[in-house]
């Protein structure tokens, strides 16, 4: 098997006596869509900070690309191409969504202290921009502000900051909340998709996307991962029912 | 051209055309005010870099204003008595040169604001808010502190410093010469404003996260516009003292900080005349309400308290409506 | 230099770090509580000040001015947070910061218009009118001491109230969530306008006794409100304990500096020189150890820990 993208190694974090993450290892492979799933508190998002930056992780060892990145900030961390989408929509709310993707073409073409070219009317930033743009099917709201904005329209457009910024690994937290079935529908082709350019650590609840698209899952229970595995092999997995299905 | 740009250019015109009345009907006294409106507008133009694009609320920039200020009237006073300036190891002679006194003024003033700035950055809100201002009464304390240049007292400019090919003591010549400064300076911050820096710089204010989860440290950013900011009011600084041929401690004090919000505030946050309109408004009240009571502050704090409380935007946002970001 | 002077001089800085806390606390309930950045906190300083005079200087009795004071700062405290402060509890920090500084404007001028520009005086009560003796023989005014006993009890009482009354209790449910109180029933209105107006007492009782030291003038409250801010932004905002550690630190650091640092200056250079640059240098002090203080901890001292 290839070298992981992304790989934990018995990542642990505590919030005073709560352990939010406990000993947690993971891998994410090239080409696939690894979910990660579990109650709500379980540590899902708590992980996807350690993982961005966010939060620091007490112990363990998270590396990207072969190389230890729990010591770096979350800018550094983006600029080495891990890409996020935020569980709650977090973006620019008063620039519009074509700005807030330029906003990632510009921080990958390098430096931001550039003081004179106005940017609305820099092709090369505007361009991928709107590459990215179309991409998602947002091309004709370009020029609406985030803020008004629907919310799936918003999730396509964290999707589409994702997409410009070249990453080589999607962090998304909860892409399809608050969609309807036919935004959920869409997306799930695109994620499908989307995993052959770089793999996607995919946080979700919508349990029809994940096993729909999933190559593999990890369960995460009060902070640790009690199962790991193929999709057929989770569902059959008698601590999973018991703890997460709350079958006994 | 959108609206904005028509009230703009109106403000630009009306400034202009104060003095030129006021010398038309024979009241050379209203050039001294235009003046006075101009380099105010100049430091809230800097504090707006920070204030209006950042969302920094700095209560501390009368540091910087100060700093220009004493720059212009150190300077000016050690070539009035021929003594070099001697720093320990260096010495410098005194100058009367405006384009000197602004050079001197707007490094001393970086320097500070980079000190300043890498320790206030590193918090936000409310710190952010109370640091500047304790950075500013340390200046201001300073400077009532240390009796070389006067103290508490102020120093004297006895001279107008001098502008190549201009004659600075003639009214009307040293307005052209403020308004000309700032036009210059609301070029370059429209300039900074449409940049990759701008834009970095303003989504900072707006979603912090979002800029550092794209790969960009919104600190450096930060930092860079708070210098920046710094040395555009500190240039302010050294041509009021030039205005008024005087430099105190008072230029330092945190109502001269508590003003420059004013001013950006009346005109317009992050409007690129905001602090024009803000200035102008601020200067004239100032005068009338100052000539029917000596209590005009009061009702000056009545009427600011109505535009926090009931009338947001100000005028620029009045006149002009929101702000859309292509 | 002999050791009574360095007593006193260490009492004075104690006395004046008492009175930080008492302006220092109020600002960082009201901010913990309500969220919200106080720059008029300085102006109910002045208001208990000036009442105190006043009515010390009708009724002959500092003690019934005392009381004025306390009962003119929580008034004057209630009726803005009515009239205005509780409109800014949802806006922004510029918001606040602007809408305080006009309500600064407010207080001055309409205290100049009340009482004209002449500083009022207002005497030291005859009670405490002496003075002790430390040892090494110097003596030591009895009434600043006094204000320390009380500045102390103050913050003893104060430590009651919230740990253990049931205002205290809503105070500290208002600091961690403040949904969750109103959820629970508690009339945030209502406690909001006391926390405020108590914050307000606390700084006007500040404001009286203090008044008895100097002279009672518009513009008094503003150098304490910009060292009360110090003393928050040291101590950490929102933490009581914070504001008494930073408030005695700040207090100290302030007056021992004044007092040692140009007689340290004056071991290497002359003493006309090494007073001037010695003042310089000491007025800065607290704002250096500011900024090192930040450098280490951006939070502050006691952040988190309320």
């Amino acid at each position: 098997m290839a070298e992981p993208v992304l790989s934990l190694k018995g990542v642990s974090k505590s919030f005073g006596a709560l352990k939010a993450t406990e000993n947690v290892s993971l891998d994410l492979y090239p080409g696939e869509i690894h979910a990660l799933i579990g109650p709500n508190g379980a540590g899902k998002s708590t992980l996807i900070h350690q993982i961005a930056g966010t939060l620091r992780p007490d112990t363990g060892e998270i590396s990207f690309l072969g190389e230890r990145i729990d010591g770096l900030k979350v800018a550094e961390r983006a600029r080495r191409g891990l890409g996020r989408s935020f569980q709650v929509s977090s973006l620019a709310p008063e620039f519009s969504a074509l700005r807030n993707v330029m906003l990632a073409v510009q921080s990958v073409q390098g430096s931001s202290f550039r003081f004179f070219k106005p940017v609305l009317s820099d092709r090369s930033l505007v361009d991928p921009a709107m590459e990215a743009l179309a991409r998602v099917g947002l091309q004709d709201r370009a020029r609406v502000p985030a803020a008004e904005l629907s919310h799936g329209e918003r999730r396509q457009l964290e999707i589409a900051i994702a997409l410009a910024l070249g990453s080589k690994a999607f962090l998304l937290d909860e892409p399809m909340a608050g969609m309807g079935p036919e935004g959920s529908k869409a997306l799930t082709g695109f994620l499908s998709e989307l995993r052959e350019e770089a793999p996607i650590l995919l946080v979700e609840h919508d349990m029809d996307a994940v096993f729909a698209l999933a190559d593999r899952i990890s369960v995460l229970v009060y902070g640790r991962v009690i199962a790991s595995g193929s999709v057929d092999e989770v569902r059959a997995d008698p601590e999973v029912r018991r703890a997460y299905l709350g079958d006994e | 051209m959108s609206r904005e740009t028509y009230v703009n250019i109106a403000l630009a015109l009306l400034l202009l055309a104060i003095p030129f009345a006021a010398l038309q009907w024979g009241s050379p006294f209203y050039v001294t005010l235009a003046t006075r409106m101009a380099i105010l507008a100049l430091a809230a133009v800097g504090l707006n870099l920070a204030l209006g694009l950042g969302g920094l609320v700095s209560f501390g920039h009368a540091a910087f204003f100060g700093v220009g200020g004493y720059a212009a009237g150190i300077l000016a006073s050690h070539a009035f008595n021929m003594q070099p300036l001697n720093l320990g190891i260096v010495s410098f002679a005194g100058t009367n040169s405006m384009l000197v006194i602004w050079l001197v003024a707007i490094l001393v003033a970086g320097l500070l604001a980079l000190l300043i700035g890498l320790i206030s950055l590193r918090t936000s809100g409310v710190y952010f808010i109370m640091i500047t201002l304790a950075f500013a009464q340390m200046t201001y304390y300073f400077a009532i502190s240390w009796p070389a240049y006067g103290g508490e007292d102020g120093l004297s400019i006895l001279v107008r410093n001098q502008f190549p090919g201009i004659n600075t003591m003639v009214p009307l010549s040293f307005f052209l010469l403020c308004y000309g400064v700032l036009i210059a300076v609301l070029i370059l911050f429209a300039f900074l404003r449409d940049s990759r820096f701008g834009a970095a710089l303003q989504a900072s204010r707006q979603n912090e996260v979002r800029v550092a989860s794209v790969g960009i440290a919104p600190f450096r950013i930060r930092l860079a516009a708070f210098v920046l900011s710094g040395m555009i009011t500190a240039l302010a600084g050294a041509l009021y003292a030039d205005l008024n041929r005087f430099v105190s401690p008072s230029m330092m004090s945190w109502h001269m900080s508590g003003e420059f919000i004013v001013l950006i505030v009346l005109g317009g946050v992050g409007r690129l005349y905001g602090p024009v309109a803000g200035a102008m408004l601020f200067v004239m009240v100032e005068f009338l309400l100052g000539g029917m009571t000596d209590r005009w502050q009061f009702f000056l704090g009545l009427g600011l308290l109505a535009v926090v409380l009931f009338a947001r935007g100000g005028i620029v946002g009045a006149l002009a409506g929101k702000v859309r970001h292509g | 230099m002999s050791s009574a002077l360095l007593i006193e001089q260490l009492l004075n800085g104690l006395q004046l770090g008492v009175m930080l806390f008492l302006m220092a606390a109020g600002l960082t309930l009201i901010f913990g509580v309500m969220g919200l950045i106080n720059l008029a906190h300085g102006s109910l300083y002045m208001v208990g000040a000036f009442a105190c005079a006043w009515v010390s200087a009708q009724t002959g009795s500092f003690w019934i001015g005392l009381a004025a004071s306390l009962a003119a700062a929580a008034a004057m405290g209630a009726l803005v947070e009515i009239l205005v402060i509780r409109r800014l509890y949802k806006r922004d920090h510029l918001d606040q910061v602007l809408a305080t500084f006009a309500l600064i404007l407010i207080f001055s001028e309409g205290t100049r218009y009340l009482f004209g520009s002449v500083p009022l005086y207002l005497n030291v009560p005859p009670e405490l009118a002496g003075f002790v003796v430390l040892s090494g023989g110097s003596r030591y005014q009895l009434y600043r001491l006094a204000i320390i006993g009380v500045g102390i009890a103050v913050a003893i009482g104060l430590w009651l109230l919230i740990s253990k009354t049931r205002l205290g209790m809503r105070i500290r449910a208002g600091e961690s969530d403040r949904e969750m109180i109103g959820a629970l029933g508690v009339d945030i209105r209502t406690l909001y306008t006391i926390v405020f107006a108590l914050g307000a007492a606390l700084a006007g009782f500040a404001g009286a006794m203090v008044g008895a030291l100097q002279s009672v003038q518009v513009g008094m409250g503003e150098p304490v409100l910009i060292l009360a801010f110090v003393v928050i932004v040291i101590g950490g905002i929102g933490s009581i304990k914070g504001a008494l550690v930073g408030a005695i630190l700040v207090g100290l650091i302030d007056t021992m500096g004044r007092f040692l640092v140009p007689q340290i200056f004056a071991l290497f250079m002359g003493t006309s020189q090494a007073a001037t640059a010695g003042a310089a240098v000491a007025s800065m002090l607290i704002y250096i150890v500011m900024a090192i203080i930040l450098a280490v901890r951006p939070q502050g001292l006691f952040a988190g820990a309320r």
